[in-house]
């Protein structure tokens, strides 16, 4: 069973196994613009919650992606290097950016569901 | 943004059109302005390249100065040659400081019987104050608050707005005319700030949506916003002021030796003509050069320009994503003896070190029209 939870600076980790996998919202990549590159982590880099984990450079600037829990990268989307357009057209799936362990199993439980994010993000505008 | 902040900038008469297009919306220069519509910036950067994009710029200041020694008068504050502009002739021209620094960019037109100045929306109070205090007793600056400017560009603007004014089609580059549009009397020129043949209309602001949506009913024309014009301006190797341009940097620094012609030269007459002068006999310390990145990641303003051992060679000042070239670029000053194109530089992008490399300006050859 997979669970997909929301952090306030607009990512997404959808939880399976065990492992995240990590993106940008639709909300995000809309409020960026047309994304022209993606800087993904390495893979093995250790991952803080809340600190720096990729770049997205839209067309006007340039916005730092936060890692939504703690862990380290497994693997990197590598279909962005070729087509970063991907954030825009899919967002929450192929547009995915990272795979992540999870350090805490219980330090998802704190993010959003889709329900509070969505409400979180309607309190925005 | 919160309302609040949104309720302190200032509109232009295409407020409501753009909110009414789904426009994105930023303070720029004070004013709320349309980052983008739904389409995106890159494609409107690529319609524009391929078609007709219309832009308001409605932020950039207007005035005219009155006279008969109003060109000369002109000339003490800027480098190039104002007093044999012929009638409908536009020239783009730099006010300058005293120590050959520049104060703003500007467009000037010869009217006939006035100039005709649009200057920077973020520059237009310190010019028009500038230009105020410094002009003689028997010129009058007139500031024009109620107008506004729409930007017609691409390679079918003539076409369209051919059919609105059909004098436009065979006006040369780099004029500007009093023209009926819309039954109005309105300023046209023919200029831009996107490599593209293209048109600006300064006409009065109660008419400027009716016109701005008419031109929108045309085929061909899509709204573009800041987003696009700056993207297209970088492929087009312009510069931005206050980016590329700015009160420490010299016309000979930044490329711009070409709007001061040998009389001017010769004569000075100009702030900081001392400056300049020294600066074409000797060359200057730095130069505006255009870099070509490797990679895809695009490099901002404020990236560190190194030489190949690591040292300090300038600083980017205007960086993204070209859309029509597909890679990133950038323009960015660097020490004199590493403005030749091809010569190999590095430039920091957040700690890492990326290749680059001297390329000629414009990334984008322009394409104005041709008479």
């Amino acid at each position: 069973m997979t669970t997909v939870k929301y952090s306030k600076d607009h990512e997404w980790i959808r939880i399976e196994n065990g492992e995240g996998v990590v993106g940008i919202t639709d909300y995000a990549q809309a409020q960026l613009g047309d994304v022209v590159f993606v800087d993904l982590p390495e893979i093995g880099a250790g991952l803080k919650t809340g600190a720096e984990a990729a770049v997205v450079e839209s067309v006007k600037a340039a916005s730092e992606i936060y890692a939504p829990v703690s862990g380290a990268v497994t693997a990197v989307n590598e279909s962005l290097n070729d087509d970063p357009s991907l954030v825009n057209d899919s967002a929450e799936d192929a547009g995915w950016f990272f795979r992540m362990t999870i350090a805490d199993a219980s330090e998802p439980d704190g993010l959003m569901d889709r329900d509070a994010y969505l409400e979180y993000v309607e309190g925005l505008s | 943004m919160s309302a609040q902040s949104a309720n302190q900038l200032l509109a232009t008469p295409l407020n409501a059109l753009h909110r009414g297009l789904g426009a994105r919306m930023i303070a720029f220069a004070g004013y709320d302005m349309p980052l983008r519509y739904a389409a995106g910036i890159l494609d409107e950067h690529r319609h524009t390249r391929d078609s007709c994009g219309l832009f308001d710029i409605s932020h950039m200041g207007q005035a005219i100065i009155r006279g008969s020694n109003a060109a000369r008068a002109l000339e003490a504050l800027v480098p190039s040659d104002i007093q044999e502009m012929g009638a409908g002739s536009q020239r783009y021209t730099l006010l300058t400081n005293d120590d050959g620094g520049i104060r703003d960019n500007l467009m000037v037109s010869n009217m006939g019987d006035h100039l005709f100045l649009v200057v920077n929306a973020a520059r237009k109070a310190d010019d028009f104050a500038h230009l105020a205090a410094a002009l003689p007793s028997d010129c009058r600056l007139e500031v024009l608050e109620d107008r506004a400017l729409l930007a017609l560009q691409g390679p079918r603007s003539a076409e369209v707005l051919a059919r609105f004014c059909p004098a436009v089609r065979h006006m040369p580059f780099m004029n500007c005319e009093i023209m009926r549009t819309l039954d109005v009397q309105c300023r046209v020129s023919r200029s831009g700030f996107t490599g593209e043949d293209g048109f600006e209309l300064s006409v009065p602001a109660g008419m400027a949506d009716e016109l701005a949506r008419q031109l929108l009913n045309e085929p061909e024309v899509r709204p573009a916003g800041l987003g696009a014009r700056d993207t297209l301006r970088l492929e087009a190797g312009l510069c931005l002021y206050g980016n590329d341009l700015d009160a420490t940097v010299t016309p000979i620094e930044a490329g711009l030796a070409w709007t001061i012609p040998e009389r001017r030269r010769e004569d000075g007459g100009f702030p900081g003509a001392a400056t300049i002068r020294r600066q074409l006999a000797e060359g200057p310390a730095r130069r505006r050069v255009g870099l070509r990145i490797e990679g895809r990641a695009p490099a901002r303003a404020g990236a560190a320009i190194l030489r190949p051992g690591g040292t300090r060679a300038g600083t980017v000042t205007s960086g993204g994503f070209g859309p029509s070239v597909g890679h990133p670029l950038a323009m960015g000053y660097v020490a004199a003896d590493l403005a030749a194109p091809g010569t190999r530089l590095t430039v920091d992008l957040r700690g890492r070190p990326m290749k680059a490399w001297v390329t000629e300006l414009p990334f984008v050859p322009a394409r104005y029209f041709r008479s």
